[in-house]
């Protein structure tokens, strides 16, 4: 079957997805597992610079709330968002690129994983820095809104970095300005090793919404559908000069913070409870059942994903790293 | 802003009210709400959205209504908008303009010059312009450069000073700083406010002392005109370095450094520095009488570079 590096979506109003779009997300979301895994697997082999973090669990979400967007919407994702690099058009040889520090890396090996910029994909990767894209993206919502480009632009936070500063910043100023901005709320349970309880006393993300008078929805994060038909709602909106929406999306995060962290502090039941709900797993279910997909349909899918991965970890391993005198070049640009 | 239509301006009570200071009055009503947009209360979010406009392709200029207040966006202007290019290899083009400066009995939060924080960070072009025509020039680089420029406006020189500044289209480039007296006895490196005392300073020096003091204002602060610096110093011999900032960690340090480097075979004497105590801003007019470098002063250490 044939698979399109960018996936071109109709343009609707009616959030119902088609079969070819079912697909083409499932897809996406198997190929953001498998990325994911190949990322843990080089990680013990010690061949990932620096730290390996996953979206075990938050691939609908990731993948989901991508797909929802238009070719000239904007995307500033996370750290647990590499579903949706991938839905925006990103190639798997550039996000391993990435991860693995090489030079011809899009960030030239000036920073790792998802950090990077595409303009071309209008894909504005993050900082470490919780919270700190959240301005930056209601910048380019102004720019949009100044321009009239009608594009749309999406981002993301934890439930930990939804605390920060920046983000009710964010918020103040893009309700008041009615940019077209989608903030996500990612709640998978956890930041690092604090459990959400310790981090908000309300008693949803999306009620905060309220006190920016702008819409909050709270949302299963591993429902594809409802992910997709959120979103789709919230870009419409957005469209239509009606301003911010944010999304609480609930998940779990499956693995720990990042690579080299054990999360022995995460209830042993909470992990198997969230299982049952695995993403992937779920939308399997759903697809068998509306007839869209088969057992050997997933066979394939899994064999063209590995293989797809398997080059593009081959691809990287044999790039250089960058020229170490490269690395005064760039400070300021021309 | 009548050359780029995108040149935006962005920043608390710039619009309607025309500027804490004024510098933007008239704006509004002449290139309309799109073009000169009243913020709220959010330093990051202004700072922020100034960055992502900016990596979009447009070219906003934030203002930070007292560079006190740039602390509350630091962590953007550091972590994102310094090193943008550095990272992304894409363009930032956006200023930051930041009133700032002491003498007005502004107390610790209305007084700052916080140069040195951003001086110590990779990716910022910095300007201080000490006369109206070179606060033209520079304001027309800062807008036209391709990076984050940071634009440092001393406040009191806002209504201190009064000068001809041409209609004709001029741009001064960043990073070449302006000999503002020549002399031959002894240099002066400086900027802001403190081209001015220098100045009055090295007028003392001739009329009582019959000492040549030569003024280099720098302008630009990053990059240095270490040309400029450089030349002067093998010139005269004698330097001191003077800014308002604190001593203490101040840009004079690194200035002081590089002569000692690049001019040791030229130097008669020490390299002097004068700058404010090491004290946050006090209130009291006495307190920051003492707290700020002024004309005796800079003239007491002149005389003592004189002599030496």
């Amino acid at each position: 079957m044939a698979i399109k590096k960018s996936a071109t979506r109709m343009t609707t109003k009616d959030p119902a997805l088609t079969s070819e779009q079912f697909l083409k997300i499932y897809y996406f979301m198997k190929l953001t597992r498998e990325f994911e895994e190949s990322i843990l697997k080089l990680y013990r082999q010690g061949k990932i610079v620096g730290g390996a973090y996953t979206g075990n669990g938050n691939e609908a979400t990731a993948v989901g709330s991508a797909f929802a967007l238009e070719q000239h919407d904007y995307l500033f994702p996370m750290h647990r968002d590499m579903g949706a690099h991938l839905v925006k058009g990103q190639t798997l040889r550039h996000l391993m690129l990435q991860h693995l520090g090489r030079g011809n890396s899009l960030s030239w090996g000036r920073d790792g994983t998802g950090h990077y910029a595409d303009p071309d994909l209008k894909i504005y990767g993050n900082i470490s820095h919780l919270g700190a894209m959240a301005p930056m993206a209601a910048g380019a919502a102004l720019a949009s809104k100044l321009r009239k480009e009608n594009s749309v632009v999406m981002t993301y936070i934890g439930d930990g970095g939804s605390n920060v500063g920046d983000i009710h910043e964010t918020l103040a100023m893009a309700s008041v300005m009615k940019l077209p901005l989608i903030l996500i709320i990612e709640n998978n349970q956890f930041a690092y090793s604090t459990p959400v309880q310790k981090q908000k006393a309300a008693q949803r993300y999306s009620d905060r919404a309220i006190g920016y008078g702008i819409p909050g929805i709270t949302i299963d994060g591993t429902d594809i559908e409802a992910v997709y038909k959120t979103c789709k709602e919230a870009a419409d909106r957005a469209r239509a000069g009606e301003g911010p929406t944010v999304i609480e999306s609930v998940t779990m995060r499956m693995h720990g913070h990042s690579a080299h962290d054990g999360a022995e502090y995460v209830p042993k039941n909470l992990i198997e409870e969230w299982k049952k709900k695995d993403p992937i797993v779920r939308i399997e279910q759903l697809l068998i059942a509306k007839k869209i997909l088969t057992q050997k349909l997933i066979d394939e899918y899994q064999g063209k994903v590995i293989e797809e991965l398997d080059d593009a970890i081959q691809f990287a391993v044999d790039s250089t790293y960058p020229p170490a005198e490269q690395a005064v070049v760039g400070v300021f640009a021309e | 802003m009548e050359r780029d239509s995108s040149v935006f301006l962005l920043g608390e009570d710039i619009g309607e009210f025309g500027g804490a200071f004024k510098v933007t009055k008239g704006f509004l009503k002449h290139f309309g709400p799109d073009r000169v947009i009243d913020t709220v209360l959010a330093e990051t979010a202004i700072v922020g959205a100034a960055t992502g406009a900016a990596v979009v392709g447009m070219r906003p200029v934030a203002e930070i209504q007292f560079s006190d207040f740039v602390t509350t966006c630091f962590s953007q202007l550091v972590n994102n908008t310094a090193s943008i290019s550095y990272r992304w290899h894409l363009p930032c083009p956006m200023v930051v303009r930041l009133p700032s400066g002491a003498g007005i009995h502004g107390g610790p939060f209305h007084s700052r010059n916080p140069e040195a924080w951003f001086f110590h960070q990779p990716g910022f072009k910095i300007v201080a312009p000490s006369t109206p025509y070179d606060a033209k020039g520079l304001i027309k680089a800062a807008v036209r450069d391709n990076n984050p420029v940071l634009y440092f406006e001393h406040k009191r020189l806002y209504r201190h000073i009064k000068a001809e500044v041409p209609d004709s289209e001029y741009v001064i480039e960043i990073g070449k700083g302006d000999i503002k007296r020549e002399g031959s006895d002894i240099s002066v490196i400086t900027y802001g406010s403190m081209v001015h005392t220098a100045l009055e300073a090295a007028e003392i020096l001739q009329t009582k002392n019959n000492v040549s003091v030569e003024v280099v204002d720098l302008r630009s602060l990053m990059p240095l005109d270490t040309d400029l610096i450089y030349a002067s110093v093998r010139k005269t011999g004698k330097v001191l370095i003077a800014h308002e900032d604190n001593i203490t960690g101040g840009i004079g340090g690194e200035i002081a450094a590089l002569i000692s480097d690049h001019c040791f075979q030229s130097l008669d004497a020490p390299i002097k520095r004068i700058g404010a105590i090491d004290t946050p801003t006090p209130f009291s007019p006495t307190l920051e009488e003492y707290f700020l470098p002024n004309t005796n002063k800079v003239t007491a250490v002149l005389q003592e570079l004189a002599a030496f």
